[in-house]
């Protein structure tokens, strides 16, 4: 007898999100987001290197409110996966696979990446003015 | 490569309504995917009012309800009914688990029921998992040695019998493995949590002298390392067994041959 073909079962539109999955894709995501960062680290340092009119407008861009937001999202980003890769590196180590440990170490992560991103900040902006 | 959204086939249309018996007081609603091969249709979620002082306390009292009582058409897989089988793994309100030992008392709201997910559908719960048990079968589930078989069994210590605690209890239920997103973007290369669980119940096995090609099998960025320590999977075994545990063993006993 004539068969259509098998359908897909859904996943990603029907599974509950969960700290186990949301934190591991917050860690993909904020890996892209430091590979893009990198690329205006690099921007700044050439710009550094070619001269002062150049490095001028880089530092009128990272001034602006857009490169305000470009230098906090890449912060951001850094401190998430800074503390989100130490949390990979106990798992490494074979500790912490208990649900109850994935939950707290995931909560601490965040709490901790805020706070260093917070910091970070008052810091910058206390010296930058 | 991932592919995130579901193929034209696959999308889910809109079903029907069996509205809960007159006089029904205690009603939830069950919220049921459903697929039949032979129409050419798209599958569709059918909404079903059980009276709740009238089923048993398990979603899958409810389902065996549905198909005795309001509609005979409903296909879904189950035998012990105790957890024991993994016959009804199923993705209940939103993650995988067993029907049978999932009360109705917890789920909040309306009861949303999908096969497990990222599966081809046979027919409305029921999965495919022919790629499943070939997955287990490739990481040779059973015994290897080279030493003749003594008079009586193959002894082992106390101490190396408590190694296979937590591991021999898997009934590959598949409720971890297709929980599993990684899982789910690679189901073709990737083992995934329930398989890699049973490779490691045999890696540990003191009776089993084959661990070193074990080893050399899972040495792959596929077939091992495509375990990002999601735990998904831990958090959903229905058994309340460790698969990602498990796989950082494995992990572990690579990285100390090396050593």
């Amino acid at each position: 007898m004539a068969q259509s073909q098998r359908p897909l079962s859904p996943h990603l539109q029907i599974y509950k999100p969960q700290l186990t999955s949301v934190l591991s894709i917050f860690h993909r995501l904020t890996g892209v987001g430091l590979a893009v960062g990198t690329l205006f680290l690099t921007w700044w340092l050439i710009a550094a290197a070619i001269g002062p009119g150049a490095y001028q407008t880089t530092q009128a861009f990272y001034g602006s409110w857009f490169g305000y937001l470009v230098l906090f999202g890449f912060s951001a980003c850094l401190f998430y996966h800074l503390c989100n890769g130490v949390r990979h590196l106990v798992w490494d180590l074979g500790y912490g696979f208990e649900i109850e440990d994935v939950y707290r170490s995931g909560w601490a992560m965040l709490a901790a990446s805020v706070t260093l991103t917070v910091v970070a900040w008052m810091i910058g902006l206390g010296i930058g003015g | 490569m991932a592919e995130f959204m579901l193929p034209a086939n696959s999308k889910i249309g809109p079903g029907k309504a069996h509205p809960a018996p007159a006089g029904a007081t205690n009603v939830k609603r069950f919220k049921v995917y459903r697929w039949e091969p032979d129409s050419g249709d798209n599958p569709r979620v059918d909404t079903y009012e059980i009276d709740r002082d009238a089923c048993g306390p398990m979603v899958l009292d409810a389902l065996i309800k549905i198909k005795n009582e309001v509609d005979a058409t409903l296909t879904f897989r189950r035998s012990c009914r105790e957890g024991i089988c993994g016959s009804c793994a199923m993705n209940i309100d939103g993650t995988n688990t067993l029907a049978c030992t999932q009360p109705i008392d917890d789920t909040k709201g309306d009861v949303a029921v999908y096969p497990l997910p990222h599966m081809p559908v046979i027919k409305d719960l029921v999965p495919d998992m022919t790629n499943f048990y070939a997955q287990y079968a490739s990481i040779k589930p059973w015994l290897q040695s080279q030493t003749p078989p003594p008079d009586k069994e193959r002894l082992q210590s106390k101490d190396d019998r408590a190694k296979l605690d937590g591991l021999y209890e898997c009934i590959l239920c598949a409720c971890c493995s297709t929980s599993c997103p990684s899982y789910w973007w690679n189901s073709e290369r990737y083992l995934g949590p329930a398989v890699l669980l049973q490779a490691y119940r045999w890696l540990v096995d003191s009776r089993d002298e084959h661990t070193g090609e074990r080893l050399d099998e899972l040495e792959d960025p596929f077939r091992l390392y495509r375990c990002h320590t999601i735990m998904n999977c831990t958090r959903t075994c229905p058994k309340d067994l460790n698969p990602a545990k498990a796989i950082a063993g494995i992990k572990k006993m690579l990285v100390e041959r090396r050593m």
